[in-house]
């Protein structure tokens, strides 16, 4: 089976600083990848350079095209890449902010990644835009509210709808529960998994959460300081901890 | 269905001194289908161990741990994490409870991961959770407010959900009064009937002679004394 | 005898100004930057259609001027004025007499022909400013065709106020590619924008000047199931009866009466020299 996503030798330098380095994974469809670690460990970094953000001082991020099969999205031209971005490619940010359109009303939001592809139907647009307001549990009461009325919980919802309405195939998501409320944390995690799920997803997600990656990912990258340190099945890398840093992440967790 | 030859394992804790702790080394065991193989020994020795060694949540130093064909040790993760779904089932000690879950869907869960449509898995975790004397109003409920008895029950459920060739039970009768005992013991022989290749933990002496048709005894595999 | 250059400006930033006029003729609908003069008159009054007109103007030139439609409002008047004093071109009010029509916010009634030129002045050229403050962005949007978030604003107006709502200003498409913000000209006239004369925009303030040239293709947008309609006021004009012309909306006294009148001067003017008469006209058109 072809790998959705093969990452080769990524390399990403602040001058003499390491931001990432030599990073090289597989990841195949359906699969959730975890990448964790500290601040200052890279996994921002990494994650930005993988979804064509920052551009990588070095290496290759091959992803298994619909229209052309693997194709290295690092060479590709803007236009092409700004297309992936909006139809294969979703990035889910730490700060809904960072994500919507905080003047645009919720139906707008979600519709606009539909427009963007050519969708010029306003019933039709609007019918998926309450369907997915539905699906990440928001009341389709709202669609015409501004997400500068919703709770930060709902804004990060709005962004996980935004972002998948066009059935993307690979998602990146940066601390997607960062700065929420714990219970509100735990429902975001499960809509998640059973978006996951149900779409066949395959999402990268970068965290410092351990009990994140735990219920989201099927494995796990430990950064540290530019490079990776262990990886492997979540379950497998979180209880049978090989190296040193891993296995003092691991026991810092404080159990509840 | 499941073979383990030459097996080791130890743990490294780098941040304790470095030091090494062996826990068991020269594993061979081999269970065929139909089989159901019970493993004893002191506390400590290494039992569960065993177990997640052949889950694949514990890494081994050593050897190859084969499941169905798959070296467990060398697999990549999707590998085992496809092995988990279609062949390989774990009931372990403790049910990790996954918040806003209702019980019905846990354990119907294992079936739709291998594509059962809805109502067919849920009606399969329903019989289940009737036959394991949970009552139908917890059905709605997550487990996280059952008793330690009740999850237990929902784990086991789960684990038998789906008809897996291979199974590791790690204590399936603990805390479990007479009557559900005996539902779980015919579960297993159930299983056993239909080919699957059981590995189980059991203290319950009764319920190990009654399921397991051999032991195995984990002391073996001690690590000698250091020379 | 002025002491002025001919139209007020010098002879090289007359050149600049005509290849990015040639520019934008070239490529229908796209803003080209240009370094924008300081006129004696203020940003907002119309330095952007006045430098375009400056450039364009040749002495044998006709001239005509209107704001809003009217010939004879103080700003009209002014930048006519301007030019009679600073390039001695001739002048008119008549539509079908102008060689050059220098417009603020509207299309003229009278069809244009291939021999005449209208220059549009413009405030804010970009039309997804709003929606999209960044100019790195809407560049980058325009250059790669990513008009997504246009709809979005139509899509907003219609969840807002149960149709588009937009009225003047209304976006269009050039040639299947470049999306322009056509100047706030009512959206009645925008079907207009496919004609035979050539027509030049000029944002002074922004920098920016666009064209269309004659025959362009120019599609405003709208959804499938809400297509544009190019609506005016459901009357006549009150002088001169047409019901086909774009209208002014004057209130008349405090108890509420009001009257509709053409807001294109010279087409009302000379509809009423051709006897047509509205509910409240006087016949000026009597046998002469």
């Amino acid at each position: 089976m072809t790998p959705l996503l093969q990452v080769k030798s990524l390399t990403k330098m602040y001058g003499p600083r390491i931001g990432c380095k030599d990073v090289n994974f597989d990841l195949y469809p359906g699969e959730v990848m975890g990448i964790v670690g500290e601040s200052g460990s890279g996994k921002s970094t990494l994650l930005n350079a993988m979804a064509g953000h920052h551009p990588p001082d070095r290496g290759e991020v091959v992803f298994d095209t619909r229209a052309d099969g693997p194709r290295d999205t690092l060479q590709m031209s803007e236009p092409e890449r700004r297309m992936l971005g909006r139809t294969d490619w979703a990035f889910v940010h730490q700060h809904a902010r960072d994500g919507l359109r905080m003047s645009v009303s919720a139906g707008g939001n979600i519709g606009e990644r539909l427009m963007a592809v050519g969708g010029r139907h306003y019933g039709d647009i609007r019918a998926q835009a309450a369907d997915w307001l539905g699906r990440v549990e928001i009341s389709d009461a709202r669609i015409d509210d501004r997400p500068s009325a919703f709770s930060g919980g709902m804004q990060q919802r709005l962004q996980i709808a935004r972002n998948l309405v066009t059935g993307p195939r690979l998602v990146f998501m940066d601390e997607p529960t960062g700065g929420l409320d714990v219970s509100v944390q735990a429902r975001l995690l499960d809509l998640l998994r059973s978006l996951v799920r149900e779409m066949g997803l395959s999402a990268i997600i970068v965290t410092h959460d351990l009990a994140v990656v735990r219920l989201l990912a099927d494995r796990l990258m430990v950064m540290k300081d530019g490079h990776v340190v262990e990886s492997g099945l979540t379950d497998q890398v979180l209880d049978d901890p090989q190296h040193a840093y891993t296995q003092l992440l691991v026991s810092s967790v404080l159990q509840v | 269905m499941i073979e383990l030859n030459n097996v080791s394992k130890s743990f490294t804790l780098h941040n304790q001194g470095s030091a090494v702790i062996p826990v068991m080394e020269r594993v061979n065991l081999a269970v065929s289908a139909g089989e159901c193989i019970g493993l004893v020994g002191a506390s400590g020795a290494g039992k569960s161990t065993l177990m997640r060694l052949i889950y694949g949540n514990y890494l081994a130093a050593a050897g190859e741990v084969k499941v169905g064909g798959l070296d467990v040790a060398q697999a990549e993760p999707r590998q085992i994490i496809a092995l988990r779904r279609e062949t390989l089932g774990y009931v372990s000690q403790f049910l990790r409870v996954v918040p806003r879950v209702p019980a019905l869907d846990v354990v119907a869960e294992p079936l739709l991961a291998v594509g059962s449509p809805v109502d067919a898995a849920r009606d399969k975790a329903a019989s289940l959770l009737a036959e394991l004397n949970i009552p139908e109003r917890l059905w709605s409920l997550s487990p996280t407010t059952f008793s330690g008895g009740e999850q237990q029950r929902v784990n086991i459920a789960r684990g038998f959900a789906y008809d897996y060739p291979a199974l590791l039970l790690d204590e399936p009768t603990a805390s479990l009064d007479a009557k559900n005992r005996a539902t779980v013991l015919r579960l297993i022989e159930g299983a056993k009937a239909r080919g699957a290749a059981i590995i189980g933990i059991f203290h319950d002496e009764a319920a190990r002679d009654q399921v397991c048709d051999s032991s195995i005894d984990v002391s073996a595999f001690s690590p000698q004394a250091a020379a | 005898m002025s002491d002025y250059n001919f139209a007020y400006l010098d002879e090289q930033t007359k050149r600049m100004i005509r290849r990015a006029i040639l520019k934008g003729l070239a490529v229908p609908g796209y803003q080209v930057p240009f370094a924008s003069r300081e006129m004696p008159m203020p940003y907002g009054w119309g330095t952007g259609g006045v430098q375009v007109s400056a450039a364009t103007l040749t002495p044998e030139d006709t001239l005509k001027v209107i704001d809003q439609g009217a010939d004879d409002t103080t700003n009209a008047v002014s930048i006519r004025k301007f030019f009679e004093r600073t390039a001695g071109v001739a002048t008119t009010e008549e539509t079908t007499k102008a060689s050059v029509i220098q417009t603020r916010h509207r299309i003229p009634e009278a069809e244009l022909t291939e021999d005449q030129i209208l220059v549009y002045q413009v405030p804010i050229p970009e039309p997804l400013r709003f929606l999209e403050p960044r100019e790195t962005e809407t560049r980058k949007m325009h250059s790669l065709e990513e008009y997504g978030l246009m709809h979005v604003k139509l899509y907003e107006d219609i969840s807002q106020h149960g149709d588009i709502a937009t009225s003047y200003a209304y976006p269009v498409k050039v040639e299947d590619r470049y999306v322009m913000d056509p100047s706030p000209i009512p959206k009645f006239d925008n079907p207009k924008l496919e004609m035979a004369a050539i027509q030049l925009f000029g944002a002074g303030r922004e920098q920016r000047i666009y064209a269309v040239p004659p025959y362009t293709r120019v599609v405003s947008l709208d959804f499938e199931d809400y297509p544009f309609v190019a609506s005016k006021a459901d009357h006549a004009c009150d002088l001169c009866g047409s019901e086909q012309s774009y209208l002014d909306e004057v209130i008349l006294d405090d108890a509420g009466n009001r009257m509709f009148v053409c807001s294109d001067t010279d087409f009302c003017r000379s509809r009423r020299a051709q006897g047509h008469v509205g509910r409240l006209g006087e016949n000026e058109g009597e046998a002469a």
